[in-house]
């Protein structure tokens, strides 16, 4: 390994940590924001103009809060849980190309830190570990709310990753290969995914709502039946590793959305580049539209949906993806 | 100050929402489930909030800098009043407001002056317990104690809000004609011109 791509891959790395940890914290901005002007409300105001410092004043709070471990509690897993929602959301990071590659001082730099074979295999699936942070923080949390969140996160990530790797299947099967790179080339060679998988472009949508837990499927912390679930015991900064993580993964499952069905950054141009934040952007703003327009739905029906609907819809879709290339 | 006078609250365009029965077999449900899915009534709700947030109709107020508009008949923080005639107190130390006060938070002291009429000499009300329930406004004969407009109550101390000269209008204010009637209960309603007859004399 030269020294060369030692430096580029750490740069990458620590350029990718800074910038979606800061964009956590300016999501939560925008989700304020926009929750508000849905609302008929300001949204915060007072801090800086437009209270566009609101971010700042809610990470000092979070870092000066006293880190309380209460009694009662698994404290070492208590400890670990927020840490591996937090890491697993940047881990998945890894293998997202953000930008198309790009030539600075005549070096070529991919954004994307490691191009590995199995690209969109590794996204979902260390998206799915992120269920352990949740998972583990609240059955080690000695509070009922919690373990009741904790039931849910382990039920409804479950459930929907079977609708999320299936709904994948039918793409894959199409492009022949796991690396999210190779999915960018397909569209930009053959059209966008998603005039040809219409179906698996909406379960994956779908199962994206599940597996960031946001609103129709807001559950696991669902602040009026369960206080904030497996939050409630947490302060400080603890919590607010939840809280990256949380929007971290946002911001990730809205890039691989568009990079896996809507042509990604096409053929690699600037304009490329802009076309696939603004899908980002809007898939993002999704997120923040539905939470303030939909209820909530139950656990029941949650898992109604899953088992009895976009499973089924899943698998017919992958048979039919199949029959069609065959013949 | 118009909406408040309003009393008529029957005729607003409230209505009746006309709710289904729920399907009770599963054809129903099925079928419900059905219509539900491809009548996209998901993206009715979408919309009408992105209409809302292109409209930019924002109800909020920016509350210190800004203020709603509230009630003549509010109750908040005593006022005592001057008289328009001579600036002197209306208050006749008669007692009834200690008397009614449901709250026990009226104290009242008063002396003969030099004119041998009745002063008061010692009036305090203890908002710590006033409840604003309005009956010593109501009770006042003079229109002398009256609740006024203020409701924001922060202070350091808590004898800031009670004692007499708070709460009795300022004599420069009287000076300029400034001092503002209570619109509240017992007070002269709006209109009321229109609406005085002449009293019958001739039987």
């Amino acid at each position: 390994m030269d020294n060369a791509y030692l430096i580029e891959t750490i740069i990458k790395v620590v350029v990718i940590l800074l910038v979606f940890s800061a964009l956590a914290g300016i999501g939560t901005y925008f989700e304020r924001k926009i929750l508000a002007f849905m609302q008929r409300r300001l949204g915060p105001m007072n801090v800086g103009p437009y209270g566009l410092l609101q971010v700042a004043a809610d990470g000092i709070k979070l870092f000066t809060k006293e880190d309380i471990i209460p009694s009662g509690v698994v404290s070492p897993i208590f400890k670990i849980a927020p840490v591996i929602t937090a890491a697993t959301a940047f881990m998945a990071a890894a293998a997202i190309p953000f930008l198309p590659s790009f030539t600075v001082f005549g070096y070529e730099v991919h954004p994307i830190v490691a191009d590995i074979d199995i690209g969109i295999l590794y996204v979902l699936g260390i998206m799915a570990i992120g269920l352990f942070g949740p998972l583990l923080g609240g059955m080690a949390s000695a509070n009922k709310f919690a373990l009741l969140s904790a039931a849910r996160a382990a039920a409804v990530f479950i459930s929907y990753e079977v609708v999320t790797g299936l709904a994948t299947l039918a793409p894959i099967m199409m492009v022949g290969s796991l690396s999210l790179i190779d999915f960018n080339n397909y569209q930009a060679d053959n059209g966008w995914i998603i005039w040809s998988q219409p179906l698996a472009f909406i379960l994956f949508w779908i199962a994206a709502f599940a597996e960031t837990g946001r609103t129709p499927f807001h559950l696991i912390a669902n602040d009026h039946e369960i206080i904030d679930g497996f939050g409630t015991e947490y302060s400080g900064m603890r919590w607010g590793l939840f809280f990256i993580g949380e929007y971290a993964n946002m911001f990730f499952i809205s890039f691989v959305i568009p990079i896996i069905f809507l042509g990604g950054f096409g053929d690699g141009t600037v304009l490329g580049a802009f076309a696939l934040l603004g899908k980002m952007a809007f898939f993002f703003f999704f997120f923040l539209w539905t939470r303030a327009a939909w209820p909530d739905v139950r656990p029941d029906q949650l898992m109604w949906l899953c088992w009895k609907v976009l499973m089924p819809l899943a698998v017919i879709n992958v048979v039919i993806t199949g029959f069609v290339m065959m013949f | 100050m118009e909406q408040f006078n309003n009393r008529n609250v029957a005729d607003n365009g409230y209505f009746m929402v006309d709710i289904e029965d729920y399907p009770t077999d599963g054809m129903g449900k099925f079928k419900r489930i059905i219509k539900r899915t491809f009548r996209l009534e998901l993206f009715v709700g979408l919309w009408v909030v992105m209409r809302e947030m292109i409209k930019f109709d924002i109800h909020t107020i920016s509350y210190p800098a800004e203020k709603m508009p509230i009630g003549p008949r509010y109750r908040a923080v005593h006022e005592m009043k001057r008289l328009w005639e001579s600036d002197a107190e209306r208050c006749i130390g008669c007692g009834l407001c200690e008397k009614i006060c449901i709250s026990d938070c009226i104290r009242m002291d008063t002396k003969i002056d030099e004119d041998s009429r009745k002063e008061v000499s010692e009036y305090t009300i203890n908002l710590g317990r006033c409840i604003f329930c309005g009956y010593c406004a109501e009770v006042c004969p003079e229109l002398a104690i009256t609740h006024g407009g203020e409701y924001e109550q922060a202070s350091e101390q808590r004898e800031h809000f009670v004692d007499y000269e708070y709460m009795l209008t300022p004599i420069d204010t009287m000076k300029a004609n400034a001092q503002k009637e209570f619109e509240g209960f017992g007070s002269i309603t709006p209109h009321e011109d229109e609406r005085v007859k002449k009293t019958p004399l001739a039987y």
